[in-house]
């Protein structure tokens, strides 16, 4: 927390005095508001700071980010921040980039080797933590569960799945009936989900590691024609919300993107203006949206 | 068209690899499994890459292939969405979305047949394109809230048989009259055949390539729109990949990538199979990473059975 206010407190101070920085912004994919909302708080954030912010999707690929990322460090860009597609495959990368003396802040996800000047993320485990303890709380520590993981080399998967399983090892009356990765992706989630909920007729939750499989899984129990599972996903994208609205998902873990987003570039910023900011990673704090307090989350507009 | 053994005997292999495929799932989980909801649900999962393959089959017979139909599901799916949503007449919506998916299939034929590109590169290119122009339109965002009219398509019931199975029976059947029944669809397997031939016999090939991929657009934008209406919400990558899973069932039927020759019935069992073992895996609680290396195995099987079984037959 106090290193937020450090930041913030420095970033009034000397915004007006940025020189014109290049910053090379690695996205794993757009293909979810998730990442489009984290996306658009570094450029907002960039035009602050009147840094020239250099987008770059990698559309889930391996090898597309990591060519990205040398491009950048070709282009002997200042900072590179990354969001890395997998923890590991992207380490060559930031080795190149500290070869080349370029400052890396990873976002989101965190890799497996090199040196990062930064690493801000919402702590996974936490995440994953959250959407177990709702789980056993709403089923009143039993039942039968769904596990629906995202990309399998990603350090948000294997973090999120770490919690959940944790958690949910202390409760022997809680059964996961199925435990398939759905790529964070809407349209496998329901296929998988389908295909589940025939081998497993008696349901009574799903825990999802994202709100687009979250919504997914939604639109297989609806053709299914089942009612009372309990979904419960993860992120606050606006359709996740809004599902939470109507009842169909139970509990939400909204993330800040946008906020995590726009503090790494600051972060950047800092770190390329020769300031070296302790500690080196970050949290960003969770809220599990529900029913109750989903109208209080909308209105404080995130 | 000539019925040699050879072919008798690849297309019953193709049969019987999907009765032995369900047989290996039935006795694995008989009671999930091998239920009539489950194949229900089946022919549903399969109904999407079952229409792009239809369509791309057209292509495939005219030794040309089409990457890019995947791309097109994509973008249609977010065009019919949108343009529903802000004129709020669906038939608009679809229309304008079928009249894409046939323009951009244009796009492809033109350049495969005068720009004389390989099929390959070209529609790797448009592939490409009509992926950023998706992003572009979506400006990344999902079009979702969609009327209910429009879910209909992907999730509703015709006299209790999901309108998804109805559509691709459908478009099975106008293809197959198209394509078995006709003169055109003779000159389709023509001019994958032996494109001097007929050229020598009077086809115009640069109108039969074109129409093979505005009838691939076609079918792709079907499914777009289907995809779109099945998730509820229009997702700016939505298609990607699909256009491997499409070929796969294609070949898996025993269509030739060589062009010429192709039966139509076996793309519809090669999409069955590659639903199959997605649902049958999936029932089992195989991890993902096993039902990636099984897929690959048994396409590669399949081609090898296939090209095996012609070498035999042809000493």
């Amino acid at each position: 927390m106090k290193s937020i206010i450090l930041v913030a407190v420095m970033l009034i101070g000397i915004a007006a005095l940025s020189m014109a920085m290049t910053i090379g912004f690695c996205v794993s994919t757009l293909n979810n508001p998730y990442f489009v909302s984290f996306t658009n708080g570094a450029k907002a954030e960039a035009q602050l700071l009147g840094i020239n912010l250099i987008v770059m999707n990698a559309n889930n690929s391996n090898s597309t980010q990591l060519n990205q990322v040398e491009d950048l460090v070709q282009r002997k860009v200042d900072a590179i921040i990354l969001n890395p597609t997998d923890s590991d495959a992207l380490v060559p990368a930031v080795v190149a980039a500290n070869k080349a003396g370029i400052p890396v802040i990873t976002l989101d996800r965190s890799v497996n080797g090199g040196k990062v000047d930064m690493y801000i993320a919402s702590d996974n485990v936490e995440y994953g933590k959250l959407e177990a303890q709702y789980a056993v709380k709403l089923l009143n520590g039993s039942g039968n569960v769904v596990l629906l993981t995202g990309v399998p080399g990603a350090s948000a998967t294997r973090d999120r799945s770490k919690g959940i399983m944790d958690y949910l090892s202390q409760y022997p009356n809680i059964k996961i009936v199925a435990n398939q990765t759905a790529q964070f992706d809407m349209a496998t989630a329901m296929s998988v989900m389908e295909s589940i909920l025939v081998a497993n007729p008696n349901v009574n939750a799903v825990i999802a590691e994202n709100d687009e499989m979250a919504l997914g899984a939604i639109q297989a129990i609806k053709a299914a024609g089942k009612t009372g599972i309990l979904v419960i996903g993860g992120d606050g994208i606006p359709q996740g919300i809004q599902a939470v609205k109507d009842g169909t998902e139970a509990v939400d873990i909204a993330q800040q993107p946008y906020k995590m987003a726009a503090l790494g570039v600051s972060a950047a910023f800092f770190i390329v203006n020769g300031l070296t900011i302790s500690p080196s990673s970050l949290s960003m704090p969770l809220f599990p949206v529900t029913k109750d307090t989903v109208n209080q989350w909308i209105a404080s507009g995130d | 068209m000539t019925f040699s053994t050879n072919t008798f005997i690849r297309r019953y292999g193709v049969i019987f690899g999907l009765i032995g495929i369900i047989i290996f799932f039935a006795v694995e989980s008989p009671n999930y499994f091998f239920t009539s909801s489950n194949f229900i649900l089946i022919s549903k999962q399969s109904s999407i890459n079952i229409l792009l393959a239809l369509g791309e089959m057209f292509v495939i017979l005219t030794a040309g292939i089409d990457l890019s139909v995947g791309a097109i599901a994509g973008i249609v799916g977010a065009i019919a969405a949108g343009t529903t949503v802000a004129t709020g007449n669906i038939l608009l919506g679809i229309i304008t979305g079928l009249a894409v998916g046939i323009g951009f299939g244009i796009v492809n034929g033109v350049i495969v047949a005068f720009a004389k590109v390989p099929a390959f590169i070209a529609t790797l290119a448009t592939m490409s394109a009509i992926g950023g122009i998706t992003l572009i339109y979506t400006q990344g965002e999902p079009i979702w809230n969609l009327p209910s009219s429009f879910d209909y398509i992907g999730q509703g019931n015709l006299l209790d048989i999901p309108f998804s199975i109805i559509l691709m029976a459908l478009a099975f059947v106008v293809l197959w009259i198209v394509l078995e029944r006709t003169k055109y669809g003779r000159h389709v397997y023509a001019v994958g055949g032996n494109i001097r031939a007929s050229r020598a016999a009077g086809i115009k090939i640069s109108q039969i390539l074109i129409s093979v991929y505005a009838i691939s657009g076609l079918l792709a934008a079907i499914g777009g729109i289907v995809l779109a209406s099945r998730l509820g919400t229009a997702e700016p990558g939505a298609g990607s990949g699909y256009e491997l899973d499409a070929i796969a069932a294609v070949v898996l039927g025993g269509t030739s990538l060589f062009g010429g020759e192709g039966w139509i019935v076996g793309t519809i069992i090669g999409g069955f199979i590659i639903a199959v073992l997605n649902n049958g895996m999936t029932i089992m609680n195989i991890s993902a990473y096993y039902q990636e290396v099984v897929k690959g195995l048994v396409i590669l099987l399949a081609v090898m059975l296939t090209s095996f079984g012609k070498k035999y037959w042809n000493e």
